[in-house]
């Protein structure tokens, strides 16, 4: 028998004494399975129609099985059959990890932001300082010794030293940008750890250094009639 | 003490009033028009995560931003956001160019002069020249970074592969702007310098001559060169280069996000 409580027993108890007053006769009645302790207590909240329905199954059970938990009415007493036991994973096709996102305002769009303020605060404070190139009106008949391309093209331009304007000018640029549009699918390694790229690494290195090396001599190390110097003897041939 | 209790009842009024006003705006159809349902100029921002949704999602930046990204994909130190710097740079050099084409005319006869003109009797003429100068080698280092930005993190692996091809096309842009841009000041520099750089172009087989013939507007360059290099630099290849930027952010958000692992 489980514990009820004290005060709800004094409120049932009382309750009862009161519904007994009312109806007379047919309290003794009402009081006996009560009195049994399996019959629900608060009978009197319920209207009478609806509590006369549920007796048929409570009164069929109640004297069955005493204690167990009597419900339902199917061949063993069972409403619901278990068919079977299926996990979660071969009926749900979960393609989505969890992860962890942040929202981008205020996360990214602050970051953003304060990039922009900063490379456009360099660039004014740079601009002031410092003022762009402008140099005497063009003149076809004075030719600049040396004349330089735009920093970006002096590799191309010290290829020319070495090689037919073929070759420098059109033949290896032109292979380097098509190996460049090439890497993904040509690099078939699928690893994107440094360690397991070591080649991959290696060949872009040499490549971007190859390049950096000759716009800095073109750059630098150029001087009249594009012949070798040093900048700390002859000075700096160099425009931006 | 009537006085001062009277200024502070107008000025309490005026207060009062002003808020009315801002009411009356907020519940005006044309404030409704202009802002989404759930944007934060209808409804007030307070720090939440449905406010902060609603940021992205009401406004513009939705083209460009999805509502959440993976919390690495925000550290500065794995982008140091040079794809982003290269775009900024790249709006910046849009306003500073609409500055300098105010006072600037593709002629042989008046270019060099106008630039002289922009730069000692036009306020602030001197300092947006630099700043386009500057921003557009700035753009130059830093596409160029974000490329070995990404090549090093192997950030060009499926299925990011095109958007890589879509990237290098960027960088061929990038430097073809910086190059017309170059002739543009019609001084010792720009002329020699591109002088040099287009006689390398005639050296392509089969048409390096015509290639040169059609970029230059003759056999040699002139007046005709400076007008197709400046149609080239102020229209075409923005737009050209515009456009290639456009999939180049759909294919970053659609191959799996900024940056990070997938």
């Amino acid at each position: 028998m489980t514990e009820i409580p004290e005060h709800l027993r004094k409120r049932a108890e009382e309750a009862r004494a009161k519904a007994a007053a009312a109806q007379g006769g047919d309290a003794p009645a009402a009081d006996a399975p009560a009195a049994s302790g399996d019959a629900p207590t608060s009978g009197d909240k319920i209207p009478v129609n609806l509590l006369d329905r549920t007796t048929p199954a409570s009164g069929q059970t109640a004297p069955a099985g005493d204690g167990a938990p009597a419900m339902g009415s199917g061949p063993d007493g069972h409403t619901q059959r278990l068919l079977t036991v299926v996990k979660s994973g071969s009926i749900q096709d979960v393609k989505m990890t969890p992860q962890d996102k942040v929202h981008v305002w205020p996360h990214l769009l602050v970051i953003e932001f304060l990039a922009a303020l900063a490379i456009t605060l360099f660039t004014t404070l740079f601009s002031i300082f410092v003022n762009a190139p402008l140099l005497e009106l063009a003149d076809f008949n004075k030719t600049p010794n040396p004349s330089k391309a735009p920093w970006y093209f002096l590799g191309l331009q010290e290829l020319l030293t070495m090689f037919h304007p073929m070759v420098a000018g059109v033949t290896i640029p032109g292979m380097g940008l098509i190996l460049l549009v090439m890497a993904p699918y040509m690099d078939k390694n699928p690893s994107k750890k440094p360690e397991d790229r070591k080649f991959a690494i290696s060949l872009m290195t040499v490549h971007f250094m190859f390049w950096a090396v000759l716009v800095m001599i073109g750059s630098f190390f150029r001087g009249p009639g594009f012949n070798f110097v040093f900048p700390w003897n002859a000075g700096l041939f160099f425009e931006l | 003490m009537a006085e001062e209790n009277g200024k502070k009842s107008t000025g309490q009024a005026l207060q009062e009033r002003m808020g009315q006003m801002g009411e009356q705006m907020k519940g005006s159809q044309a404030w409704a028009s202009i802002f989404r349902p759930g944007s934060i100029f209808r409804k007030g921002y307070s720090d939440s995560p449905r406010n902060r949704s609603y940021v992205i999602m009401n406004s513009v930046l939705y083209h460009l931003h999805p509502v959440k990204v993976k919390r690495h994909a925000v550290k500065v130190s794995y982008t140091l956001c040079l794809g982003g710097l290269s775009f900024f740079l790249f709006i910046l050099l849009t306003v500073t160019g609409i500055f300098l084409m105010f006072f600037y005319r593709p002629t042989a006869a008046q270019a060099w002069d106008d630039i002289q003109i922009l730069q000692t009797a036009v306020g602030f003429g001197l300092l947006v020249r630099n700043m386009h100068r500057w921003a557009a080698h700035l753009m130059v280092i830093s596409v160029f970074l974000h490329m070995a930005r990404v090549f090093y993190h192997g950030a060009y692996k499926p299925p990011r592969e095109f958007n890589w091809v879509i990237g290098v096309m960027l960088l061929q842009f990038t430097l073809l702007l910086s190059f017309t841009g170059y002739l543009l000041p019609w001084d010792q520099l720009a002329l020699w310098a591109v002088t040099v750089g287009t006689n390398m172009m005639g050296f392509t087989p089969v048409f390096g001559q015509q290639v040169r013939f059609v970029l230059l507007g003759g056999v040699e360059i002139g007046t005709d060169t400076l007008l197709r290099w400046y149609v080239l630099h102020v229209l075409m290849l923005p737009f050209v280069l515009v456009i290639f930027m456009a999939i180049h952010f759909w294919r970053v958000r659609k191959d799996g996000g900024i940056s990070g692992p997938l």
